[in-house]
């Protein structure tokens, strides 16, 4: 079953081709500061990759960047372009509830809403025009179960999401983001707040999803980033300093800064 | 500069895998020396030492697990500690050929060592000798040009090791009375090619460290 959108567009033509992030001399800055400079990329479909760097290196500025939540800020300009799916997100005409519906996001710290686990799943499709309780319930259940959570919640999805442990409740936040069926999900620090335990569940998550999606996660984690990525990117001051096959990265990197920023030389 | 204690682990790796290439190298000249001068007395405290390189090749494992358990080593520092942990085991092998060849000179004893009528076996200790001691150079210097120098130098060392096996085959067939002596020969020709494909293991770690899996391709 395919969510219907009332204005009758489905998730499946948003992105006319594979969905590739791809940055072509990418700048943006926040009133004078410059955030990102001329950053170009290409992220690949159904692959997870990593953005690594020390902290306001720009790596969740451009995160923000791929499904336009740098809009909120205020002073905030870019330049350059961003295609995902052969799409220039930053076109005129651009639908961005379209865009954050297709380019699902989810932050360092869970933040479920205040209501049942099962209506935070449900918020999303319902959102989107979703009213009959059969299809709410089967991408209630789907997401959860893509999420890797459907057995611990399934006799208790009346009960608020806030009574969830902090793992749970980032999981669930996945769950409500996967309920959108996004092609893409942006992850900034995912696990930064949570135990080795409910890191690794969500690790494993990410290693099942990206048959389907395209996965892009910050982390200050080298480990994490090792484990779980394809591809791992290095920034630094706002500057894509390296990009390549996290093999690479983590066995043979190419640029000294990338050596000594991932053996904790500095940073 | 972060990470001091981790600086210093990796200084003391480097420095204890620099000391155990120096004492093999001694030991491989020591046991090729006692073989070609007949000195038992030098064979014997060739022999002796080999306890010493087990214990060291001990420690540098002890080491290599220390950091890799606590410290996470990626990138160049990940590959001195694999590279190390693969060296000292070709190390070690050297060591206990020399071992081997010098337990074969002292069975000989001073009377019935005729190394000296088997020109290729010199010539294969003079290469084996050269093979160990360009490979640890190679290492020390970090010269990937000079490994791959050393490694082809492999392919002589097997050729002589076929000749000298078909010219003792000749010598047993024409008279079996020194047939003893030529399979004590035929080991330690056995043991130098072996050393030889243990510098060239050398000689590729010693890429491997410089640049990678890449350099192993």
């Amino acid at each position: 079953m395919k969510l219907k959108i009332k204005n009758n567009n489905t998730c499946d033509n948003f992105f006319t081709q594979k969905t590739d992030i791809i940055t072509e001399n990418l700048n943006l800055y926040y009133g004078n500061f410059h955030a990102l400079k001329d950053v170009n990329c290409n992220i690949k479909e159904k692959m997870v990759t990593s953005m690594i760097g020390p902290s306001g290196c720009g790596k969740s500025t451009l995160l923000k960047t791929f499904n336009r939540m740098n809009d909120l800020v205020e002073g905030c300009k870019i330049s350059g372009k961003v295609v995902i799916g052969g799409k220039d997100i930053y076109a005129n005409g651009i639908d961005v509830s379209l865009l954050r519906k297709n380019v699902g996001m989810v932050f360092q710290k869970p933040n479920p809403f205040p209501m049942s686990i099962y209506d935070n799943v449900a918020y999303a499709p319902r959102t989107f025009g979703i009213r009959k309780k059969g299809e709410l319930d089967y991408i209630v259940q789907k997401s959860l179960v893509k999420a890797a959570m459907w057995d611990e919640v399934k006799d208790r999805l009346n009960r608020g999401a806030l009574t969830l442990s902090g793992g749970q409740q980032q999981r669930l936040c996945i769950a409500r983001a996967l309920a959108a069926e996004p092609k893409i999900l942006l992850m900034d620090e995912p696990t930064s707040a949570l135990d080795p335990i409910s890191t690794a569940k969500i690790e494993e998550l990410c290693l099942e999803l990206k048959e389907n999606y395209t996965i892009v996660i910050v982390t200050h984690n080298m480990q994490q980033a090792g484990r779980i990525s394809d591809y791992t990117a290095f920034f630094l001051l706002g500057e894509l300093v390296e990009f390549n096959t996290t093999d690479n990265i983590f066995e043979s990197p190419e640029d000294e800064r990338t050596e000594n920023y991932i053996s904790g030389r500095f940073g | 500069m972060y990470r001091l204690k981790y600086e210093a682990e990796l200084k003391k790796l480097k420095l204890s895998l620099l000391t155990l290439c120096a004492e093999v190298s001694a030991q491989i000249e020591n046991s090729i020396t006692s073989l070609i001068s007949c000195d038992i007395a030098l064979a014997r405290e060739t022999a002796s030492r080999d306890d010493i390189i087990d214990n060291m090749e001990l420690d540098i494992e002890k080491q290599c697990h220390k950091i890799l358990l606590r410290e996470n080593p990626v990138a160049k520092d990940f590959r001195e500690v694999f590279a190390a942990l693969k060296m000292i085991t070709d190390l070690e092998r050297i060591a206990d050929q020399a071992e081997d060849i010098a337990n074969i000179v002292i069975g000989f004893g001073e009377e019935r060592c005729a190394v000296k009528n088997f020109e290729n076996l010199l010539k294969m200790s003079k290469i084996a000798l050269e093979m160990v001691s360009g490979s640890v150079n190679a290492f020390i210097k970090q010269d990937i040009k000079l490994a791959d120098k050393i490694a082809q130098t492999d392919d002589e060392l097997d050729f002589l090791f076929l000749k000298l096996k078909e010219d003792l085959i000749q010598r047993i067939k024409k008279n079996s009375e020194y047939a003893e002596d030529i399979i004590g020969i035929i080991m330690i020709a056995k043991y130098l090619e072996r050393i030889g494909d243990h510098a060239v293991n050398i000689c590729e770690w010693t890429k491997y460290f410089e640049g990678g899996l890449k350099e192993l391709k």
